[in-house]
């Protein structure tokens, strides 16, 4: 019992591994059959989740140890931080298999599509569940393979040259990662992640180790989709809309943002990364791809394509936190982890359902949208006010933190950014806003809802999303849990 | 001790003569199903003393064995250790699968001429085998000629002008290799008089004969195993010889150019580590990875891209001379057997593609994976195991490498390795590209009934055991440490 208890964090992600293998042996014709195992495995994994976020809480060690090759350890574990990653992904993933099963009723290749959907989301789990950066790395490479199939679903040559795109980035940054892990191994004998870092002081001089630093986060910035290595990300959105959606939110941007954390937390840890000036290297560019992405996402008529420029922007939050430093930017940073997959997600199965239903997929066809289609754009405005921060809404969270905590520990320029970003996050989503409620539609469309299977996803999101900022103090919300995860690291 | 020299007698003479047997046999008996059936059980029977021998060489460290019970310089030594081990076991795994395959194939294909080629594959299986247990030059001259005279009659198979044509070159290079290769063993023996690898000492092998006669024989070996730059005839012959041939020759005849190289380096002219000698080498390996990757990139048929994807793989070989460590060793071996599972996967699913749809053109690819989804399966996982993306074979063979270059302080070689995987993923993911496209009207519909179940799942199967690999390099890195560089004998109880 107690050795099946502790490995809980390998069910967890076995759960969407066998989903994924069974989903692949049911072929493509056997699709009820499919729907079931989707439906059981998305639940399953939730109450696993459940489980194992009591059990953090409670103080009780989880953990699977293999030996792989002498001297390096297979290990998933969870810690505090696991939870953040892996209640969030369980939770969208349900959603997600729903919106998808409704969206890709009756189109091709779903046996494929399906398969490889759970495939990402047991690499996500992964990802949250190593415990070392050899293990992180072998789901977060998986993630890449697993991604691939589904950002080119379509088979379309604009699709596939996307495809191509995304993986030229992320093997890239994958390449320089592994590099950097095995010379980490090399130098400290271990990458473990541990709270407060691994790193055994004086292991290398501070040169290699600057040197090793920058390896590891050109390889996590990839897939985070810091400037200079966002291209991938913008085009990727040619993917279906529940694939976008779980890229943007949970999968792959989150997974270089949570390699991010671990690598200035739990390896280096951030006293050393500060000590060699590693954190302003984080700080500054996520600083200027808030600012970045934002402009970007000004010029964008493409709504889908103007939702991921909002993701290369918003996802550095998460970086800006980190590098910043000190208990409340910590917060901030990994609040955000949270609050941005729950707006980004509503945001894009709404803009899913706009596609699907009325063929809107630009910001200039949106007049009128709000009459056309209440309740998606009902989530939809919802998601936008949160991202662009207004108070009680979970962005509005995320920059009061990071604000204060930059005001702390005296790094000012990083509230000038927060105003910028957020007047700019205005300026992208308000036009939008406006012309969908107070806009005549134009004349001879139709109006009616997206189809229950799509709109239901996209309510239920809406309302976590709302949920996280309006009882942001209640136990249990995503901010409580981080507030948990920092004294852990103060500690 | 006694036990062990004696498994090791039993063994090797089985594993060099129940192929031999079997050729005449598959030969003199008629019926091309019981043809099959004596390479399957030979397959099958091999396993015995293999694991045996694996047995053996884990209690006491490398085996060295006398045969015919005349002591060398007078008799014929026989050696194993964890290198010569993993390429025997290589061996046999990949045997049974194209055996298999080709027995399923031959049903549906009544043109394809069984007996030929049962005969010449069970002759080199015989030669391949003597070849990794050799510890003699000239007896590895033999064995070298024996699995080179059945290699290329093989592509002749295949029928017509370019077959023969690739044959030709194949021959050219290959007679040009032994002669290299004899020169060399002749110097030897001009300069010492001995011919026994066990009786060579490293430290009266460095004058300028030796030189020459190293020289010659690396010369020779990599004209066999088609490193570059004398890869020139690999590509063609490998691309147009009949699917499960060119498995093997890809697979195993090419390794064995490259296994013989790091023997000679690495054992009785291991006096030869002048830096700029190994570096020399191991710069020529990188370039061949880079080379190789880059014309994989350009071919327009798939088993032209698998054909250079080899001249490609076996470059890493050559990594080992400068990197003359433990993790090297494990990591080269490692890397050899992905190698030959995935390659051997990648020849025989295009095998079946071309069965199905006439063409291996990757433009005919598109939509492949509605009718075809195993083939297909299988060359994207073995695709994915040659770059040596994580879980696989290839990743630990490459996690391996990179470390040992690193922990030498040589880190030159880790953009060497990183860009070669790179562009691995990037030869095997254009393949996919190409199958995932959405088909048009040109692309001809793929008939399924001339690929058999069985046809799919061996691929399949290598496959998955090429990722199984990515699993088990702990469970096996105790037979690989087995004989490597700096190992000592008396580490195993």
């Amino acid at each position: 019992m107690t050795a099946l208890y502790t490995a809980l964090p390998l069910w967890v992600v076995l759960t969407s591994l066998v989903a994924a293998l069974v989903i692949f042996a049911l072929g493509e014709k056997r699709s009820r059959a499919r729907v079931i195992v989707n439906l059981i495995a998305t639940v399953l994994k939730v109450v696993l989740v459940s489980i194992l976020l009591v059990g953090v809480y409670l103080g009780h060690d989880f953990g699977f140890r293999v030996q792989l090759l002498p001297g390096i350890d297979f290990v998933l574990h969870a810690d505090a931080l696991t939870i953040l990653l892996s209640t969030l992904s369980a939770l969208l993933w349900l959603i997600t298999t729903i919106y998808a099963i409704g969206y890709l009723e009756d189109s091709p290749n779903r046996c494929r599509f399906f398969g490889f959907f759970s495939l990402c989301v047991a690499a996500t789990m992964g990802v949250a569940a190593a415990g070392n950066l050899f293990t992180f790395f072998l789901f977060y490479e998986l993630l890449t393979l697993a991604t691939w199939p589904l950002v080119v679903h379509r088979g379309t040559t604009e699709s596939l040259r996307s495809g191509a795109l995304y993986l030229a980035y992320t093997l890239g940054g994958g390449a320089l990662l592994l590099v950097g892990i095995i010379a980490l191994q090399v130098v400290g004998g271990t990458t473990a992640f541990v709270a407060g870092g691994s790193l055994p002081p004086g292991s290398a001089s501070a040169g290699v180790l600057s040197g090793i630093f920058l390896l590891l986060f050109i390889g996590m910035a990839v897939k985070a989709a810091v400037v200079p290595l966002h291209s991938w990300l913008p085009k990727a959105m040619v993917a279906p809309a529940p694939v976008s959606a779980l890229l943007h939110a949970v999968a792959v941007v989150k997974a270089g943002a949570f390699g991010i954390v671990r690598l200035v937390q739990d390896v280096f840890g951030h006293d050393l990364t500060a000590f060699l000036g590693m954190h302003h290297v984080v700080a500054i560019t996520a600083g200027i791809t808030i600012l970045y992405g934002s402009i970007r996402a000004l010029g964008a008529d493409d709504l889908k394509q103007r939702l991921a420029w909002s993701t290369v922007s918003q996802v550095s939050y998460i970086g800006l936190g980190i590098g910043i430093g000190g208990h409340l930017a910590l917060v901030g940073g990994l609040v955000h982890l949270v609050h941005q997959g729950l707006m980004k997600i509503t945001l894009f199965f709404c803009a899913g359902n706009l596609a699907e239903t009325h063929e809107i997929k630009k910001v200039s066809q949106m007049d009128g949208a709000g009459r056309r289609m209440p309740w998606t754009m009902a989530a939809f405005t919802l998601g936008a006010l949160g991202m662009i921060g207004l108070p009680p809404l979970a962005g509005f969270i995320t920059k009061w933190y990071l604000a204060t905590g930059g005001i702390e520990t005296g790094q000012y320029w990083v509230v000038g950014v927060l105003i910028a970003s957020t007047l700019l996050n205005a300026a992208y989503f308000l036009p939008i806003l406006a012309r969908a409620w107070m806009r005549e539609p134009p004349a001879g469309a139709a109006s009616g809802e997206a189809l229950p299977t799509l709109l239901w996803p996209a309510l239920i999101a809406a309302l976590f999303a709302g949920g996280a900022g309006f009882l942001a103090g209640m136990p249990w919300s995503p901010l409580y849990w981080v507030e948990f995860i920092s004294e852990l690291y103060l500690r | 001790m006694a036990e062990a020299v004696h498994v090791m007698a039993w063994s090797s003479t089985l594993l060099i003569f129940l192929p031999l047997l079997a050729a005449l046999l598959v030969y003199l008996v008629p019926g091309r199903r019981l043809g099959g059936w004596i390479c399957i059980g030979v397959a099958a029977s091999l396993f015995a003393p293999l694991v045996l021998l694996a047995r053996e060489l884990l209690a006491h460290g490398p085996l060295v064995f006398a045969f015919g019970g005349h002591d060398a310089p007078i008799g014929i030594e026989l050696a194993a250790d964890g290198l010569a081990l993993a390429m025997l076991w290589l061996t046999n795994v990949i045997m049974l699968a194209v055996h298999a395959y080709t027995n399923s194939w031959i049903e549906r294909d009544p043109d394809f001429r069984a007996v030929e080629f049962r005969t010449l594959v069970l002759l080199m299986w015989s030669g391949l085998n003597g070849l990794f247990l050799s510890a003699d030059l000239f007896n590895l001259y033999v064995m070298l000629e024996i699995v080179t005279l059945t290699a290329v009659p093989l592509v002749v198979l295949s029928r017509g002008g370019t077959a023969l044509r690739a044959a030709m070159r194949y021959l050219i290079f290959a007679l040009t290799g032994s002669i290299l290769y004899l020169l060399g063993v002749a110097l030897v023996y001009a300069d010492t008089g001995l011919l026994a690898i066990s009786l060579l000492d490293a430290n009266t092998l460095t004058g300028p004969v030796a030189a020459t006669a190293l020289a010659a024989m690396t010369a020779g070996l990599a004209m066999k195993a088609a490193l570059f730059p004398v890869h020139a005839w690999l590509p063609k012959a490998h691309a147009v010889a009949p699917s499960p041939a060119s498995a093997l020759l890809s697979a195993l005849v090419a390794k064995a150019g490259a296994y013989l190289v790091i023997r000679l380096w690495l054992g009785p002219f291991a006096a030869f580590d002048a830096l700029v000698l190994v570096q020399g080498l191991g710069a020529i390996g990188v370039i061949g990875i880079l080379y190789g990757s880059l014309q994989a990139l350009r071919q327009p048929k798939l088993k032209g891209v698998i054909a250079y994807s080899t001249v490609a793989q076996l470059g890493y070989f050559l990594l080992l001379l400068p990197l003359a460590t433990l993790g090297a060793w494990q990591g080269v071996i490692y890397h050899g057997l992905t190698h030959g599972l995935a390659k051997t996967a990648l020849f025989l699913a295009a095998g079946n593609l071309i069965r199905a749809t006439g063409s291996d053109r990757l433009e005919d690819l598109g939509g492949a994976d509605r009718f075809i989804g195993g083939t297909l399966m299988a060359i994207a996982l073995a695709g994915v195991a040659l770059a040596g993306l994580p879980p696989t074979g290839g990743f630990i063979g490459k996690w391996w490498l990179i470390e040992a270059a690193l922990d030498a302080g040589q880190w030159w070689w880790v953009i060497g390795i990183t860009a070669g995987g790179l562009l691995a993923a990037a030869y095997v993911f254009r393949v996919l590209w190409f199958a995932m496209h959405q088909p048009d009207a040109a692309t001809p519909t793929p008939d399924r009934n001339r690929v058999s179940l069985a046809m799919v799942w061996i691929p399949v199967l290598l496959a998955s055991a090429a990722i199984g690999l990515g699993f088990t390099g702990d469970l096996l890195a105790p037979w690989l440490a087995i004989g490597a560089p700096g190992f000592d004998a008396g580490d195993t109880p």
